[in-house]
């Protein structure tokens, strides 16, 4: 039964991300493109937890911490770039 | 608002707590050598950044700040089940508006929990404290500080921001003591 | 036992699945930034918490071993996403973003983006405010 419960929320994040790309490519504005890479990489960290899950293997785990870390410091410099035109003044 | 830590060794005691627990959860063990490393990490690394950081006001009622911590995380349930509905419905319904609450804090610290606290809570985020005062010498009177908040269906705006300041400021200024 | 937890690990697993879907309809569906913000950071944070729940019981679920360290992501998430909304919002107002017509409080939106852009300018002559 597990099985496909963890492949209908594959399906599921899958489609999210779907629609994240579409916001990405629509625009209209610089924020609304950030805010979908932002959710983008919640997302994916998403689909590498149940990779971890199918694959019954505990390791995935670092890989998905190490690219929370990464998104929310990129989330934060691109952000920081747009308002003041420097990231570190 | 006390800002001078108790102990000289141990200047952020719950921060070196929280240190400590994720040290044990990153190694998912609590076995001697990770307790006896987690307890040295957790207490050396706020001992070195402390004199890099400025004074930060201490928690001054521990058992409020948890009972805040578990109050806080059951309304990010019960608003993100809102906010999902929200998105569901239809949304010509919505009523999106702007509001600025008056904040009666004054440092810096509280200020940023309360933010963050309003932005995961009740339908709202929010988007700017205004007027800085990082230009201000020590003695200049402070301004009358604004939070801007942007809210996703207003229904009253009266009791939101009576909402914001008695269930959420009220408790950080009781933690805080300022 | 076994069979307990089976169904706990689904429930979380579509409850979690089903947040994240609503936060990324949210970010489609919404007319304006402001409002399209709301789905991302709410919505997307409890279904990631949902989620990773859902795992902790999975790895939980042999006798011998506890898997606790999926807390470590979601209380990441929750610390952070409130900051990363902030940043969003305070560059959308930097850049004049319009909002929908029915929005109430437009002089506190005026009010806003004032103070973000002049922000913005802050670094070079912090004097003359």
């Amino acid at each position: 039964m597990l099985s496909y419960v963890i492949f209908s929320v594959f399906g599921m994040i899958s489609l999210a991300l779907l629609l994240n790309l579409w916001r990405l490519m629509r625009g209209p504005s610089l924020p609304d493109r950030i805010l979908a890479l932002d959710t983008m990489y919640i997302n994916s960290i998403a689909l590498i937890i149940l990779y971890g899950l199918l694959m019954g293997s505990p390791l995935y785990f670092e890989a998905a911490l190490l690219i929370a870390m990464i998104g929310f410091i990129s989330t934060v410099a691109v952000c920081k770039f747009l308002l003041r035109g420097d990231i570190i003044e | 608002m006390n800002m001078i830590p108790r102990f000289k060794w141990l200047p952020t005691p719950y921060r070196s707590l929280l240190l400590f627990i994720v040290w044990l959860l990153l190694n998912q063990s609590a076995a001697f050598i990770h307790l006896f490393f987690g307890a040295f990490l957790a207490i050396t690394i706020p001992w070195i950044c402390y004199r890099l950081r400025d004074p930060q006001p201490l928690i001054q009622r521990p058992l409020l700040t948890l009972r805040y911590l578990l109050r806080v995380f059951a309304d990010i349930v019960t608003a993100n089940a809102e906010v999902a509905l929200l998105i569901l419905g239809p949304i010509k319904r919505l009523r999106p508006a702007f509001v600025r609450v008056p904040l009666d804090l004054q440092h810096n610290l509280p200020l940023t929990i309360l933010a963050g606290t309003v932005s995961m809570t009740p339908g709202t985020v929010s988007a700017d404290i205004y007027p800085t005062v990082e230009h201000l010498g020590p003695d200049d009177p402070l301004p009358q500080r604004w939070l801007l908040i942007h809210v996703l269906d207003l229904e009253d705006e009266a009791a939101l921001i009576a909402t914001i300041k008695s269930r959420y400021e009220a408790p950080l200024k009781e933690i805080f003591q300022c | 036992m076994q069979n307990w937890m089976e169904w706990a690990v689904a429930f979380f697993l579509l409850l979690g699945g089903c947040f994240v879907l609503i936060g990324s309809i949210g970010l489609v569906r919404m007319p304006d930034f402001f409002t399209r913000l709301h789905g991302p950071t709410k919505a997307t944070t409890l279904g990631m918490g949902g989620i990773l729940l859902g795992s902790i019981f999975y790895f939980s679920m042999s006798p011998e071993t506890l898997s606790v360290h999926e807390m470590l992501i979601t209380i990441f998430l929750l610390i952070t996403a409130p900051v990363s909304a902030h940043m969003l919002i305070k560059t959308a107002l930097h850049h004049r973003l319009k909002a929908v017509e029915h929005t109430q409080g437009e002089q506190e939106l005026k009010r806003g983006q004032a103070f973000a852009s002049k922000e913005g300018n802050r670094s070079e002559t912090p004097e003359d405010q």
